[in-house]
């Protein structure tokens, strides 16, 4: 299973091996530029207010916060244009299974790739966080898998609505109307406690915000006994809810 | 025929969609090293046949054995000694001629020595060992078809299957194709294609069957099909329209059959020149007339009342 499942990854890999360098660059940069911006720019006016983060700088609350917020959106934008171009528009699928390469290996090696993208943005970023003097426990280095199981969880959800859908429509509605959402109210760019205790309650709900808490816990060594098994656990589910669906997706939808 | 256990055995091989039905209750059997065609219109269920065969499309009712297995428990095995180019190009447009080949192989579990090996041979054999390492989407349709091909072959499959292999190339491109699948043919690979053109079928099937709305309705060698459904030669005519509107009955006993269709008139005859002669002692205008041999295409018209390629 998982050595015809490595040739999906492999087959990715080919092709991203001649713009690696580029993709670590800008890995590099884009944290970079952000958290100049929002977190010493920014920061500096906020820190008028020392208990507005609870004890925290700015940069601190973001950084963290950050990671998890690009983690979701690097793992959504793989799993809707380049898997819809593989099942509809390129037909990398259809190939793959002329072969003896089945649908979950395919769904398999997706996820494998997607974890080593995601594993390499959040280490960059990582290194980004220590530069800048965010990091403040070896604890840090665990919100690494902590950002690939939630970027996994959303990539393998935005895989299975990407199997039932006949154009790209759909996925301007997604980034609109989740992706964006949960991007901005999930606790990244401010703490949760600034909105009204109907939106705290629904930001539980969503998976972005339990990805923030424990990834910023982790990272600046705050980690809440009580909340951190329960953010865990959220994502860990998400994750599978996630795959259980895609694998179901790419089933029917390749196997008509 | 062939006492060999056939390669592909099917029996009421049934597809449905929903509320419409593909394939009805099919039956046909593919020999080892024989080609074996299927000759239709679009929509006549061949491609769905096709995909039932290559194990991407679950059947919805009767038996199919393929090289001797079951599609629906065993589609690993099979698929590991299956070749399929598929009708629409399905080439990994972000790698290379090369790179297509020898990941394809990967997907089989091919070691990469050998693999390399295979491709270079490939690659010469569709001509195309010169663009190695471009990349896919500026090739041609023709070498882009030629190129599925060779990626059919890297597993060096027991079974090829092509669905309308040459469908929208141009003559000299379909012709390359038609040699190199010759030559495939020639050292003994077992292939069964789909067309709906009656010159492919004719130039690269040893059988075929003719199906139309999801039923097999004819089966045999092309020659069988135009001799036994068909007269040997056919008398083509061209009217002017008023000449054809007053033709009520002038043409009866020229020859065993007439078919009138909305840009001529085909007459069925042993003899064309003979027939035409007829018709010129009894003084019908004609603005143009051609003898020639029956094709699969007369047989197609007589079997279904309609031509193959609207």
């Amino acid at each position: 299973m998982l050595a015809s499942a490595a040739q999906v990854f492999i087959r990715n890999w080919l092709v991203y091996k001649r713009i690696w360098h580029r993709s670590i660059f800008f890995g590099f940069l884009q944290p970079f530029m952000f958290l100049s911006a929002m977190g010493i720019g920014m920061g500096t006016l906020l820190a008028r207010n020392p208990n507005a983060f609870g004890g925290m700088s700015y940069l601190e609350f973001l950084g963290p916060g950050l990671l998890a917020a690009s983690a979701m959106q690097v793992a959504t934008f793989e799993s809707t244009y380049p898997i819809m171009n593989k099942i509809m528009w390129g037909r990398n699928y259809e190939a793959m299974l002329s072969t003896p390469l089945g649908t979950r290996h395919i769904l398999i090696g997706e996820m494998g790739w997607i974890s080593f993208r995601l594993a390499t943005i959040a280490t960059v970023f990582m290194v980004v966080l220590w530069f800048m003097g965010v990091t403040a426990s070896p604890l840090a280095v665990l919100a690494i898998p902590v950002a690939v199981l939630s970027g996994v969880g959303f990539s393998a959800g935005l895989f299975a609505f990407t199997t039932t859908q006949e154009n790209d429509l759909g996925f301007s509605w997604i980034f609109r109307f989740v992706i964006n959402p949960l991007f901005l109210f999930s606790g990244t760019f401010f703490p949760l406690s600034q909105l009204p205790s109907a939106l705290v309650a629904l930001a539980w709900l969503t998976p972005l915000f339990h990805a923030v808490e424990l990834i910023r816990g982790l990272t600046l060594g705050r980690l809440d006994p009580v909340a951190a098994p329960i953010h865990l656990a959220y994502l860990l589910v998400f994750a599978a809810a996630g795959i259980w669906l895609a694998d179901r997706g790419l089933k029917r939808r390749m196997e008509k | 025929m062939s006492t060999a256990a056939p390669l592909v055995h099917a029996r009421n091989l049934t597809k449905r969609f929903d509320a419409f039905t593909a394939v009805d209750a099919i039956d046909f059997d593919v020999q080892p090293a024989e080609s074996f065609g299927f000759l239709g219109p679009n929509g006549a269920g061949k491609t769905s046949t096709m995909r039932m065969i290559a194990c991407s499309s679950p059947l919805s009712d009767g038996e199919l054995r393929v090289i001797g297995m079951d599609p629906r428990t065993e589609a690993r095995q099979i698929k590991a000694r299956l070749g399929v180019v598929p009708q629409i190009d399905n080439l990994d447009t972000e790698l290379t001629v090369r790179e297509n080949l020898e990941m394809y192989a990967r997907y089989f579990d091919i070691p990469s020595d050998v693999a390399r090996t295979r491709a270079d041979e490939l690659l010469e054999f569709v001509q195309l060992d010169e663009r190695a390492t471009d990349k896919v989407e500026p090739l041609s349709g023709g070498m882009k078809r030629r190129l599925t091909i060779a990626r059919a072959l890297i597993n060096e499959p027991d079974l090829v299957i092509l669905d309308e292999p040459t469908t929208g190339l141009d003559p000299q491109a379909r012709h390359l194709l038609w040699d190199r699948l010759y030559r495939l043919k020639q050292r003994g690979a077992t292939l069964i294609i789909t067309t709906h053109y009656m010159d492919e079928a004719e130039q690269l099937c040893d059988r075929l069957v003719v199906m139309d709305k999801a039923h097999i309705v004819a089966e045999g060698s092309p020659r069988e099909l135009i001799d036994r459904y068909s007269t040997r030669e056919v008398l083509e005519l061209r009217l002017a329209d008023g000449v054809r509107a007053a033709l009520n009955g002038k043409l009866d006993g020229l020859a065993d059959r007439v078919e009138d269709l909305p840009d001529r008139v085909l007459l069925y005859t042993d003899d064309g020149e003979r027939t035409l002669d007829e018709l010129n002692r009894r003084a019908i205008p004609v603005e143009g007339t051609l003898v020639r041999r029956s094709s699969l295409e007369d047989v197609f018209l007589h079997l279904t009342g309609r031509s193959l390629v609207d």
